[in-house]
Formats: structure tokens, C-alpha cells, sequence
């Protein structure tokens, strides 16, 4: 069923009908019915899923959840450029650079925060990354979570996976 | 006065003039690296190069004087060709450590090579000779000698500006490096110029490491509230932190440097500010708003004058204010309270460092200014003695410090008065013993003008809105000086500047146009 958009243009003045309000009331609830009433007669051709149980297979290119990679020896291959901030268009990329201990190293993130919230998922992290810092994961989304606090992805989170 | 043309364009410039600045002055601009307007000319870097007729080479526009017909052109393909090789050449060795360098962008590097360069690197990675990287030269700057283009700008300057010589050029052709002498820092009071002359990342601030990529920054002009020199800086924001302090040239003050101590004044305007109204009421301190502290303070000093007589009234002014707040500081004191206890003082605490270059021992940008608006340094000594005396019954106060008490002298001093309304931007022991703060907006978040120990008078701007709840001084002054009758019109600060050179003779004629960017010499001293 392919979802369309129907304009409705708004009149100046209601006729004497649509004045009375409770004729449209129910001129409102039997269009509600006629699309209840269709749903249970063609139940395949609902839109909607009954997810968690059932998922959209994503397509192959989708990418979503943010990761940091690591260098070898565990510690975050990102040196706190900006470049992925400076890029983000949704501005949700913080990041607090800091002196790392190791002099080959020189900088690293002290802070790395993903507000998952606020982000578009276009990737311009990922391409503006000269370190491949950055990436985005295939076949999955932000998983929901119940308080916005989680949504904001810090450092430790962004490196585990 | 010669007369020679560049790509087409005709000119005159004046007898000795190189074709570097020659083309400046017209508006083209010629790469380079090793130039530096308040250098000597070294020749070394060979970014400049230009065709001159009957030349049969290339020659480096910094070093070559304009003679009379001389023809010159800076954008033949063989010039291209050969900046692109010098360019290609000093990248040869180079790290591009980019994501990790504080120079990336504002660097000569980065610049030129997305003008003249975009070639491909034909050197491979594990050619490079690699040198010392991150080193603690001491003073205010990192020395990564990988990055290091030698241009020799940094031992220019310290041979010819701070006469000190802490660095050189140590071994030979690719080993060649930029280092400091075996044993030695930098032992200067200029040192983060350094990092402004730098063209490339090779030296770069120890202060602002890592704190912010420099593309994120705005600027606004500004002066430097470290000392009474006055110079002409760039302060660099983000939002409503200050990030650094750089010069901006001014022949006249400051030619292209500033000093280190007066790189750091920017913390004060970062650091223990006072943010919210305070009203202090039996000892407690309760924020108020700013209409409750205005109206609390007017009706104090009114009482104060009405009960005790206007001499029971004292005001002293700070010589970090601006010119236009100290005019209507004055104003309010003699036209409005009508009293005579009134003063400054340029006396901080330390130990007033000076030289004979930059540094002068007044700390504070404005002293000149107070005096010539009629606040003079001896009344400051008057009012503390009448102060002591108990015989002052309300007391307005500006600026975060007063002189170089220490904070239980303060404590005490101020304890004999029955009513102190502090404006200042900083929290300390005048602040915690006013019973009215009126929190004020840094000399970045409020514009206006300083006179600097010269009498040049030159322009601050307003970089972002004040912190908090702070307000500009100007609205202060004016808020209290109308809950007092005054019914004052000022709508910023030029208007009260306007106000102010129709007033005082020494700045008669002058106006925020006249000023400038550059500052104009008060009266007596032009
Ligand atoms: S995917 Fe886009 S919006 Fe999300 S963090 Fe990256 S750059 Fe920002
Ligand atoms: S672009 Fe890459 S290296 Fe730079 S801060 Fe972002 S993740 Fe880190
Ligand atoms: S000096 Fe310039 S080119 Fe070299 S690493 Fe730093 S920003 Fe990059
Ligand atoms: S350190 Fe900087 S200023 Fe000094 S020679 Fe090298 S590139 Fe030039
Ligand atoms: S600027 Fe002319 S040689 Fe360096």
C-alpha cells in the first residue's frame, strides 16, 4: 500500500453542516471504520509490523549505530581532529581533546560524545574521518532505549563494540 | 620613485621598496614564508619567486628592489611551476600531521598548498627524516622540529626583537633542524609570538594546545587590558569563552607583537566572574534582580547624601573601565551625588614588571584615560583616609580589585563603610564585602575605548553579549545615575563617547571614525 499525501483545501467559511460539528464528527469516525473494517479484510496489506518480533530487513548499504575503532594495543585509533564534528551537520559530535600519555600518540579524546538523539545518520563523520576513526555499523539501528541520557553515546560505549 | 608595472598593473612606490610589499600595497599578493614585515629579510625559502624582464631567472620578489620600469609578473606558468616545486620540495620530508597539529587551519602549508600545490607526494613514507617532536622549549611554546619549514623567522626574531638568540639551525641538508640551544629554554617575556610568526606548526602555543580547532574561532579587535601599553590584539572566541589573544599590527603601539603576560589576560575574563546581581542584606548575599540592586543602591547613596551631606559619598573609579564608562563615572559623582571624595589608583598587586620595549609597570590600560577624565590618583588616597576615618557613609566602587591591598585589608577597610555598591566583572574581597554587586561584562563582552600611557586613545569592540547576567557598565552607570533623577540618554557607547569628546578637551574632535582601528593621540599629545 503506497502512502500518498492528500491535500484538503481549507474553506473560508463552513457551509451550515460542517457548523454543526457533529455531522463531521461522524463523517470522520466512518472514514476511521472503512479503513478498520478494510485492514481486517486484507490483513496482508498493512503497513505497519509488529516489531521487536517482526524487522525490516535493511537495505545493504544502510549504515547506523556509530563505533570508534581501536588501535592495536585497545586504546581509540581517534586522535580528536574535529574534522567528524567540524562536518556533522546535525552538530551532535562533542569532543574534548587532551594530551595523550603516549608522545607517539600526542592527542586523543578525553571525550567523545554521539548525541544519537540529534544525529541524521549521514554518515559525514565516517567520510570526514582521516584516521577511519569513525565508522557506522550495517543491518542495525539505535536500539530504543527508555531515557534520552542513554541516547547520548560516550567514549566507553562508542569503543566496546 | 620608481615607476614599474605588476601583471599589467602600472605603479609608483617609493625609492627602495621590494617587489613583495610593492605588490601588496596594490592589492596582489606573492606567497611567502621566510618574509616578515618587522624582520630582517633572509631569502630563504624562495616561495616568492616572480619573472622579471631581461632577468634571465626567477627571482625572489622579497629581496628584489623595484628600479624604475621594471616589468614584473607573478602569474606567468612559469612561476606557478616553480612555487609548486618549492612546495612540493618542503613537503617532502614533512609529517602532515594535520589532525593533530594546532597550526591546521591557519597554516602557510595547508594555504599554499591548496593554491600552488594539490600534487601528489612522490616520496615514500618510510624516506621521511624524522626529527624531535613535541618539545618543551620553555616560555609559552611546543616545538615539533618535523614540522618546520626553516624559513629562520624564529631565530629572526629572537636575534633581532628580543636580542635573547635562544635558537639555530642545527646539522645538515634533509637533517637540517630547527632547535634550542643545548641546555637553554626561552627565556623572554615575548615568546608566544613565536608562535604567530610561525608559518607552519612547528611552533605553536603550549597554552592553547589542544583546546580548540582555530576554524571554530571568531575574532574581534580588541586591546589588551594588561598593561598600559595598550596593544592593538585580535581576542578569539567561541561562544562565550575566550580561547587567546593575538597581536594586530599597529606601527604606532605594538608594530606586530604583544607579551606574554598580556597573552594570558584572557583567563581573567574566563575566570571567578560574577554572573548574577547580589544584594547583601544583614550579611547574607541573596541574588537580587537588577532592577532591586539599582533601586536599593540609589536609594542608599540618596539617603546617605540626604542624612550625612554629599561629602559622606565616595566613588572610586578603575582604570580598567573605558574612557566612556569613566566620563559617566565622573559625571555621576560630581553632577548627580555631587561629591569630591573621588579617585583612582593604577596600583596592582606584583611586582609591575616593565622593559624598554612593550611591558610598562602600569598594569592597567586605562590610567591615562581616568586621569584625563578627572579622576586622579592622589583623590584615591583621600578617599581611603575618609574611609578609615568612618567618615564615609556609601561608597561605589569599581573594578575587581582595589590597589594592591591584600584581601583582609580590604575586608577592613571596607567594613567601616555602611554601604558599598561593587561593579566589577571578577569575584574577590571588594565583591564579598559590597553589599550591592553589580556584576559587569569583560573588556570582551563590552565595547568602548582605552587611553593608553602615550595618550593614544584606541578601540575595544564587543565580541559576544556579557555573561550571565552581567551587564556593560555604561547600562550600570546609567540605571543608577537615572533611579537618581539624572534622566540620562545614553544608548551606548558611542553616544557617551560622542557626549564625552564634546566635554573634555583632550578629546575634542575625536570620534569613533577618527579612530579608527588603529587609535588617534589625545590633544596635548598629537
Ligand atoms: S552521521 Fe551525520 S549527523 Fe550523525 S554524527 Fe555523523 S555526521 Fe553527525
Ligand atoms: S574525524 Fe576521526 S580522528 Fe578526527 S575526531 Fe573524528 S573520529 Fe576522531
Ligand atoms: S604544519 Fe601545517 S601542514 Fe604541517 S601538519 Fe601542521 S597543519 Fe598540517
Ligand atoms: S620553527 Fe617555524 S619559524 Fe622557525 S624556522 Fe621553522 S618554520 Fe620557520
Ligand atoms: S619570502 Fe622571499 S624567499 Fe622567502
Amino acid at each position: 500500500m503506497t502512502i500518498g499525501v492528500k491535500k484538503v483545501a481549507r474553506p473560508e467559511k463552513m457551509s451550515f453542516g460542517e457548523s454543526l460539528y457533529l455531522l463531521e464528527i461522524m463523517k470522520g469516525l466512518a472514514v476511521t471504520m472503512g479503513h478498520f473494517l478494510h485492514n481486517i479484510a486484507h490483513n496482508k496489506d498493512i503497513p505497519t509490523i509488529e516489531y521487536p518480533e517482526v524487522r525490516r530487513t535493511m537495505p545493504a548499504r544502510f549504515r547506523g549505530c556509530h563505533r570508534l575503532m581501536k588501535r592495536p594495543d585497545g586504546s581509540p585509533r581517534c586522535v580528536a581532529c574535529y574534522m567528524c564534528a567540524t562536518a556533522c551537520p546535525a552538530k551532535c559530535i562533542t569532543i574534548v581533546a587532551g594530551e595523550s600519555p603516549d608522545p607517539a600518540v600526542e592527542k586523543y579524546p578525553v571525550r567523545f560524545d554521539i548525541d544519537m538523539l540529534r544525529c541524521v545518520f549521514c554518515g559525514q563523520c565516517v567520510e570526514a574521518c582521516p584516521c577511519d576513526a569513525i565508522r557506522m555499523d550495517t543491518g542495525w539501528h539505535t536500539p530504543p532505549e527508555d531515557t534520552r541520557e542513554k541516547l547520548i553515546y560516550m567514549i566507553d560505549k562508542l569503543l566496546e563494540k | 620613485m620608481p615607476n614599474f608595472t605588476i601583471n599589467g598593473i602600472a605603479a609608483t612606490v617609493p625609492d627602495g621598496t621590494t617587489i613583495l610589499s610593492a605588490a601588496h600595497t596594490i592589492g596582489i599578493e606573492i606567497p611567502h614564508y621566510c618574509y616578515h614585515p618587522k624582520l630582517s629579510i633572509a631569502g630563504n625559502c624562495r616561495m616568492c619567486l616572480v619573472e622579471v624582464e631581461k632577468f634571465p631567472k626567477l627571482q625572489i620578489a622579497c629581496n628584489t628592489v623595484v628600479t624604475e620600469g621594471m616589468v614584473v609578473r607573478s602569474d606567468t606558468e612559469k612561476v606557478r611551476k616553480a612555487v609548486t616545486g618549492v612546495l612540493e620540495l618542503m613537503l617532502i620530508h614533512h609529517p602532515v600531521d594535520c589532525p593533530i597539529c594546532d597550526q591546521a587551519g591557519e597554516c602557510g602549508l595547508q594555504n599554499y598548498y591548496m593554491k600552488f600545490g594539490l600534487h601528489k607526494s612522490r616520496y615514500d613514507l618510510e624516506d621521511k627524516v624524522h626529527k624531535k617532536k613535541v618539545q618543551d622549549i620553555g616560555g609559552q611554546i611546543v616545538l615539533d622540529a618535523e614540522r618546520c619549514i626553516l624559513c629562520s623567522r624564529c631565530v629572526r626574531f629572537l636575534q633581532e626583537i628580543t636580542k635573547t638568540g635562544e635558537m639555530d639551525f642545527f646539522q645538515r641538508a634533509d637533517h637540517s633542524e630547527i632547535s634550542i640551544f643545548p641546555g637553554r629554554k626561552l627565556d623572554n617575556d615575548y615568546t608566544g609570538n613565536l608562535a604567530d610568526i610561525c608559518p607552519v606548526g612547528a611552533l605553536t602555543s603550549k597554552d592553547f594546545r589542544f583546546k580548540c580547532r582555530v576554524w571554530f574561532l571568531s575574532g574581534v579587535e580588541s586591546i589588551c587590558p594588561g598593561c598600559s601599553n595598550g596593544c592593538n590584539i585580535v581576542a578569539d572566541f567561541k561562544g562565550d569563552i575566550l580561547y587567546r589573544l593575538k597581536p594586530r599590527r599597529n606601527d604606532d603601539v605594538n608594530q606586530t607583537w604583544m607579551c606574554d603576560l598580556g597573552r594570558l589576560e584572557y583567563r581573567k575574563a574566563n575566570e571567578s566572574r560574577l554572573l548574577v546581581p547580589v544584594l547583601r542584606e544583614g550579611g547574607k548575599p541573596v541574588a537580587a534582580s537588577w532592577d532591586e540592586v539599582l533601586m536599593t543602591s540609589a536609594m542608599r547613596f540618596r539617603e546617605a547624601a540626604e542624612k550625612h551631606g554629599p561629602g559622606s559619598v565616595a566613588v572610586i573609579a578603575s582604570p580598567q573601565s573605558s574612557n566612556e564608562e569613566l566620563f559617566l563615572a565622573k559625571k555621576l559623582a560630581s553632577e548627580i551625588l555631587k561629591t569630591e571624595t573621588i579617585g583612582f589608583t593604577s596600583r596592582t598587586p606584583g611586582d609591575g614588571l616593565s622593559d624598554d620595549f612593550l611591558i610598562k609597570a602600569d598594569k592597567t590600560p586605562n590610567s591615562r584615560g581616568a586621569q584625563l577624565l578627572g579622576f586622579a590618583e592622589e583623590g584615591f588616597g583621600r578617599a581611603v583616609k575618609a574611609i578609615s576615618d568612618g567618615k564615609i557613609r556609601a561608597l561605589l566602587i569599581f573594578g575587581t580589585a582595589l590597589s594592591d591591598l591584600s584581601d583582609a585589608e580590604v575586608e577592613s577597610l571596607l567594613s567601616k563603610v555602611p554601604f558599598v555598591a561593587h561593579v566589577g566583572t571578577g569575584d574577590g574581597a571588594v565583591s564579598r564585602a559590597a553589599h550591592a554587586v553589580l556584576p559587569s561584562a569583560s573588556f570582551a563582552e563590552r565595547g568602548g575605548t582605552f587611553t593608553n600611557f602615550a595618550g593614544r586613545v584606541q578601540r575595544f569592540r564587543r565580541g559576544f553579549a556579557p555573561r550571565g547576567k552581567a551587564r556593560n557598565d555604561i547600562e550600570i552607570i546609567v540605571g543608577l545615575a537615572n533611579r537618581l533623577g539624572a534622566g540620562w540618554k545614553f544608548d551606548g557607547e558611542e553616544s557617551v563617547f560622542k557626549a564625552l569628546s564634546e566635554a573634555s578637551a583632550p578629546f575634542s574632535g575625536m570620534s569613533y571614525e577618527s579612530l579608527g582601528s588603529g587609535g588617534q593621540a589625545v590633544a596635548e599629545g598629537r
